[in-house]
């Protein structure tokens, strides 16, 4: 297979930020707080540009929805090696109500638009938490999907795919073309390398909008409220096995 | 005892305004005992498009730099202090693969030719490093015992020793400071005396970091009786040459992960070709990089004061004496908004200086002013926050330790 992998980039917050809700319980600070790519996005796209050093495909595609910011993740994949992005401009009200319906049916459009051979996705964003996105995209296009992938290995026209579940691990074989989603241990990412970074800049990032893709954005959800989680109560200390049987039966659990 | 309360808050709102950069996302109408997400840097803002020096590429650069901070050098920086030593060979080959070694030296042995506001995009970002010692290794390596060999070096001399420090393969020192010589560098005394197409090397240098681990040394050393500004030279020094001596690894107050040595030079023979540039300019050279030294310390430096700031406002959060948390006293308040006030006037002679020098001009005097600025910093800084401190474990004495002065 020598062809062409698009691969989804989410832009959120940092993983090593302690998240904030805001004082209206509407969402999360966002402002002025660090963002990143997301650690399955990298995942992937280290998969992707593995694949292309193996000269098994021909072209990485890097793709991120959102507003100008977005640019930033984008420049980040191909400073990883991919090739060239893609940025699908939203903003407002509606990148604010983006999700993984919306996510998919921009990535089915992209794929049939550059006849992608590839899709691959992290798993999951470390903000929703969703774990649709891959799922979906492969069902609007009608393809097979690898999903919880820790190993991904071209054989032919046909993908296996050993699947981290639940039980353990499930090896699968899927035809071409599929969508992947990356799990944790599929690689290590690689480090940006400064010329690297430099030569990123001169490749391009087409810019679009979900309209120019015939794709309708309108969510079907409506966020009521975030809440942090309650605050953990702070817990009382026993000095013997006696005390502790004896405030088990005080409270009424023993 | 609500009207107590309300007092309190409003003293806060009022002195929040401050450092309302810092309050803007714990919400200036209440301050919240939680810690609170990390602040963006006050150096860089969101958006590239804005700032004095810095493009997109250089937050990427950094971005790329700090996640090897975070993965390969910080989890492992209690451990290196412990030892007096830091695994030299291994970052910088981490760094040297990944192009952060060589940002401004030729393209043509691996370096990436890039100007000096790039070099300095790297300093800010190793001031991240949880300890002074390693960010000084690293600049010794990348800015210090370098630039007169990128600059002045024969091609042989620069494919054996510049290209293998560039990609992190050989670990480099700069042999300079004497016994009897620091600040007036002038009257070292080591001498190398030439004899038909070798020079014979004796003397010592002292305080060489990374000299326990250096693969070669640049060395500053007479060679000739005339003025003492002309008659020294640089030489590249294999340090497994026979007559170099590491005589001890020094313990210092501070900078404990980077191992500084004292070293004795007994008739040590090197061919006359690993002269750098010409005989008798060695001063000169080592003179003129000088700006690049001192812009690039304080570049370090101020990353290093942004995160001290930080880190005594969430020490000072939850200590608690009065009954309430040190960080709400006025007076502490007014001294942490005093102290970042100074970082940001000194960033800003920083870009000044870094956009000036890479338009050609000579910012020896802007320079020489950030370093005086940085330098009287730790002082200062211990005499402000002594009171929350004290211990060893405080994070603040530990870094003023490393940062009592600034070397160059």
């Amino acid at each position: 297979m020598s062809g062409r992998v698009l691969v989804g980039v989410k832009r959120v917050i940092d993983y090593a930020v302690k998240i904030r809700v805001k004082p209206d319980n509407s969402s999360v600070v966002t402002d002025g707080v660090k963002h990143s790519m997301n650690p399955f996005c990298e995942i992937a796209v280290e998969e992707a540009v593995k694949m292309k050093e193996k000269k098994l495909i021909k072209e990485v595609v890097a793709v991120s929805c959102g507003p100008q910011q977005a640019q930033e993740t984008i420049r980040t994949a191909l400073a990883m090696g991919a090739d060239r992005g893609i940025h699908v401009e939203v903003t407002g009200k509606d990148y604010e109500t983006l999700g993984p319906l919306q996510i998919s049916k921009i990535m089915a459009a992209l794929a049939k638009k550059e006849e992608a051979q590839l899709i691959i996705l992290g798993k999951q964003a470390i903000d929703d938490d969703c774990n649709q996105t891959g799922q979906m995209t492969a069902a609007l296009l009608d393809w097979p999907q690898g999903t919880f992938a820790s190993e991904v290995s071209l054989e032919g026209d046909k993908i296996k795919v050993v699947r981290e579940v639940d039980g353990g691990l499930e090896t699968i074989k899927i035809n071409v073309p599929a969508v992947i989603t990356a799990d944790l241990r599929l690689n290590t990412p690689r480090y940006a390398t400064l010329p690297n970074i430099m030569k990123a800049k001169k490749k391009k990032i087409a810019n679009m909008k979900p309209a120019d893709l015939g794709v309708d954005i309108t969510s079907r959800l409506e966020v009521l409220r975030v809440d942090e989680p309650p605050q953990r109560q702070a817990g009382v200390k026993v000095e013997t096995v006696e005390d502790l049987v004896s405030k088990l039966k005080e409270a009424g659990l023993v | 005892m609500a009207l107590r309360e309300g007092a309190l808050r409003f003293n806060l709102l009022v002195n929040s305004r401050h450092f309302y950069k810092f309050i803007s996302f714990i919400g200036v109408r209440s301050v919240s005992d939680k810690v609170s997400s990390k602040p963006v840097t006050s150096g860089d803002p969101e958006t590239a498009g804005d700032h004095l020096i810095y493009s997109q590429e250089h937050f990427a650069l950094k971005e790329s730099l700090r996640k090897i901070i975070d993965q390969e050098i910080n989890p492992h920086v209690d451990q290196w202090e412990a030892e007096g030593k830091f695994p030299a060979h291994k970052i910088f080959k981490i760094l040297g693969s990944a192009g952060f070694l060589g940002v401004s030296k030729p393209v043509e042995y691996g370096g990436l030719g890039l100007d000096f506001t790039y070099s300095v995009a790297v300093a800010e970002e190793l001031g991240n490093i949880r300890c002074g010692g390693i960010p000084m290794a690293i600049g010794v390596q990348s800015d210090m015992a370098t630039p007169a060999l990128a600059r002045f070096g024969s091609a042989e001399l620069k494919k054996e020793f510049l290209l293998p420090s560039i990609m992190g393969d050989k670990v480099a020192c700069l042999g300079v400071s004497e016994v009897g010589a620091g600040s007036d560098v002038s009257s070292i005394k080591t001498k190398a005396v030439r004899e038909g197409d070798e020079y014979v090397i004796n003397g010592g240098k002292m305080w060489t970091t990374s000299g326990t681990q250096a693969d070669w040394i640049c060395l500053l050393a007479n060679t000739s009786d005339g003025p003492p500004h002309r008659n020294k030279s640089l030489f590249c020094l294999p340090m497994n040459l026979p007559g170099v001596h590491v005589a001890r690894k020094i313990d210092k107050l501070g900078m404990w992960s980077s191992d500084t040595a004292e070293l004795f030079f007994d008739d040590v023979r090197v061919p006359c070709k690993n002269i750098i540039g010409q005989e008798g300019m060695g001063f000169t050279y080592q003179m003129l990089q000088f700006q690049e030294e001192r812009l690039w310390a304080v570049a370090n430096i101020l990353t290093m004061m942004d995160n001290i700031i930080q880190e005594t406002i969430q020490y000072t959060r939850q200590r608690k004496i009065f009954k309430q948390p040190v960080l709400y006293h006025q007076s502490v308040h007014f001294r942490l908004a005093e102290l970042q006030t100074e970082v940001e006037l000194l960033r800003s002679l920083l870009y000044r200086a870094t956009a000036l020098y890479i338009k050609g001009n000579d910012v020896t005097r802007l320079a020489s002013m950030a370093k005086l600025k940085g330098a009287a910093w730790p002082g200062k800084w211990v005499t402000a926050v002594s009171s929350f401190g004290e211990e060893w474990a405080s994070p603040v004495t530990f870094w003023s330790a490393d940062f009592t002065e600034i070397p160059g």
